[in-house]
């Protein structure tokens, strides 16, 4: 839920709460007073009435309400005495409305020459549940009115207000490490806005300029390393030519250099990686991967056949895919390769080619590996240790490189690795 | 055959330098720049190995100067960059063939032969050791004068040892070489010892005087046998 809409969903539960309680005071309030302002009038009526019936005895007479609005009776003394001045709701049949309405009664009693008298006097009164509804229609139409326009506020002012910090967020979305632009400032009044904007540039900019000091460092170790082991393995070989050089140096030569390929091999796997990453193959071209995985499958035929693996293609239909070249053809060697080395006596290895696809499966002992581990660098499942683990990181960084989608599955005691178009 | 070979690490100089000797070419060398662009503009070479980074400026502008002479056709670029832009640059720029570094010596001694046979007048598109002789251009091997079928590795290997005559190839090399770069990881060599069985069953069968040395745990080498003769 957006921010907007979250201020708004906290007005709409506690709005009604205050408008509700400032309902009920006002209603309170207003009937005390209407009250209060009724019984002054009755107290004043009152006055007059028992002034009147000192001069006037006719008055003592009326003892109905009828068009008037008091009633007089006679009582006894000791009844008058016990008599205090009380107010009281009351309902009164009036002749317009046919029906008893709401009236204020205040009922006294005063002495004319000995005579004790009680004295009721009405007024009509507020009609309470009129006014409770009245209210209660008011305060919806408040309640409405008040959502509205927090509606509109937020949608037109806070939009705009916020308006930076959106701008922000969708630029941190976009921002990515291996990625240009950096994060560019984004002009604000908002001082905390502003504050924001200027951490998240200066944190994107020290992120980036870690990662590329890494990558540069890698990139360099690796390259200064080329040339030592170009000298090493050269010397080797020249020694090796040596006429009067004992066969038993020559097997430790031969594993001195082993060894140094086996280093050179790392450290081209590593600066192919940097590169990747680097996105130093920017050149993307439509490739045909049929004639491509014919070819590679051709050029393995050789070591599958000394291994005893036979390797099956199947094409179901033409794929083609947006890639750099060298790297498709990289990225199929060595899911072949990995299908091959991985893979048992007399075992297996399926190409399969799809419109929008293509897999490689192997046979092999043991169960399914981690497919969140696999694409890992030096992430190694064998002992062999010839091997440098790069082969799938490798794979994994090509796919992201070009779009692609890689994908692991194990079933009926294959391993197999699609590799297709990211859905 | 006069070799210049532009390198500034003294150590991977020597090497060449030993290495090209060997092969009874003439050697000069150049460590920068300036002496590369000196020699190359005072001298005739059949061949230039021409290093990418030197002290003094690029190989790549070497190589712009060696085309505005109509020379760049003779060049090797060897470059511990295997950056594919230089790689694309220095070929656009006329460079015959581009090695990275590390280079297995046979490898390069091939290529060394590769641009100096098609400099060459009349273009020599044959190789002749002992009594076999190989047609590069039909890919065809003859054994005193006889055809000699091979299959497509089996030639590749051939040629490649012939190449590389008297020298020790390393297996590695030759995987690399016939098989293409993606066998360089490859953790047994089984398929390249069938191979090379086969290639030297055709050779005896045929009577051929030479011979694929096998040198325990590093490679092969190609060695006239004199034992052997003709029918």
């Amino acid at each position: 839920m957006k921010l907007l809409n979250h201020t708004l969903k906290y007005l709409a539960i506690i709005l009604p709460l205050i408008v509700g309680i400032w309902a009920a005071l006002f209603y309170f309030n207003l009937v005390d007073e209407v009250e209060d302002s009724l019984d002054d009038g009755l107290d004043n009526n009152k006055m007059l009435i028992i002034q009147q019936a000192h001069s006037d005895s006719t008055i003592l007479l009326n003892n109905e309400f009828n068009e008037r609005n008091y009633a007089i009776r006679k009582i006894d003394r000791d009844q008058a005495l016990s008599m205090r001045d009380t107010y009281s709701d009351t309902l009164i049949f009036v002749i317009n409305e046919q029906d008893f309405e709401p009236y204020r009664l205040l009922k006294t009693a005063f002495r004319v020459q000995d005579q004790y008298y009680e004295l009721q006097v009405i007024s009509s009164s507020l009609e309470k549940d009129d006014l409770t509804e009245d209210i209660l229609y008011s305060i919806i139409w408040l309640y409405i009115i008040l959502l509205l326009s927090v509606l509109i506020i937020n949608n037109l002012v806070l939009r705009k207000i916020w308006s930076p910090f959106y701008q922000l967020l969708s630029k941190i979305g976009q921002f990515s490490l291996d990625k240009n632009p950096m994060i560019t400032s984004t002009p604000t009044n908002v001082k905390e806005f502003k504050e924001l904007d200027e951490r998240v540039v200066r944190l994107a900019e020290q992120s980036a300029a870690t990662y590329s000091s890494q990558k540069q460092f890698l990139e360099n170790a690796a390259h200064e390393l080329q040339t030592p082991l170009a000298i090493s393995i050269n010397k080797l070989e020249l020694l090796s030519e040596h006429e009067d050089i004992p066969q038993k140096h020559l097997e430790t030569i031969g594993s001195i250099t082993n060894q140094l390929q086996r280093l050179t091999r790392l450290n081209k796997a590593l600066l192919l990686l940097t590169k990747i990453e680097n996105r130093q193959f920017a050149m993307q071209e439509k490739v045909q991967i049929n004639p491509l995985i014919r070819q590679l499958v051709e050029q393995f035929e050789d070591l599958a056949t000394s291994k005893n693996i036979q390797i099956q293609l199947v094409e179901v239909g033409e794929l083609v895919l947006t890639a750099h070249p060298d790297l498709i053809s990289i990225l199929i060697s060595n899911l072949i390769k990995n299908g091959l080395v991985h893979n048992i006596s007399g075992g297996q290895v399926k190409v399969l080619i799809t419109e929008d696809s293509f897999s490689v499966s192997n046979s092999a002992q043991g169960a399914a590996l981690d497919p969140k581990l696999i694409f890992r660098r030096f992430q190694k499942f064998t002992s062999d240790s010839q091997r440098v683990g790069l082969g799938l990181a490798i794979v994994k960084a090509i796919c992201d490189a070009c779009n692609l989608q890689v994908d692991y599955s194990w079933s009926n005691g294959f391993h197999q690795f699609s590799c297709g178009l990211r859905k | 055959m006069k070799i210049l070979v532009v390198e500034d690490e003294p150590d991977l100089r020597g090497i060449l330098v030993e290495s090209l000797e060997k092969q009874q070419y003439r050697v000069e060398t150049a460590d920068n720049y300036g002496q590369g662009l000196e020699k190359i503009i005072s001298f005739e070479y059949d061949c230039i190995l021409l290093d990418v980074m030197l002290p003094g400026g690029s190989g790549l502008d070497l190589l712009r100067e060696l085309r505005a002479m109509e020379k760049s056709d003779r060049v090797i670029i060897i470059s511990a960059k295997d950056a594919i832009d230089d790689k694309v640059l220095g070929l656009e720029l006329g460079a015959d063939d581009y090695l990275t570094k590390p280079f297995h010596l046979a490898e390069l001694h091939a290529r060394v032969k590769s641009v100096i046979r098609r400099r060459s007048e009349k273009a020599t598109t044959k190789i002749n050791i002992g009594n076999l002789e190989i047609d590069l251009e039909n890919r065809i091997c003859k054994v005193n004068s006889k055809d000699l079928n091979l299959n497509r590795k089996e030639f590749d290997i051939l040629e490649y040892l012939s190449v590389n005559k008297n020298r020790l190839v390393q297996r590695t090399a030759l995987a690399e070489h016939v098989w293409g770069d993606y066998m360089d990881e490859a953790d047994d060599f089984e398929f390249l010892y069938s191979q090379v069985k086969n290639l030297r069953k055709k050779m005896k069968e045929a009577f051929c005087n030479l011979e694929v040395k096998a040198v325990y745990g590093l490679g092969y080498r190609l060695e006239i046998n004199d034992e052997v003769t003709g029918e």
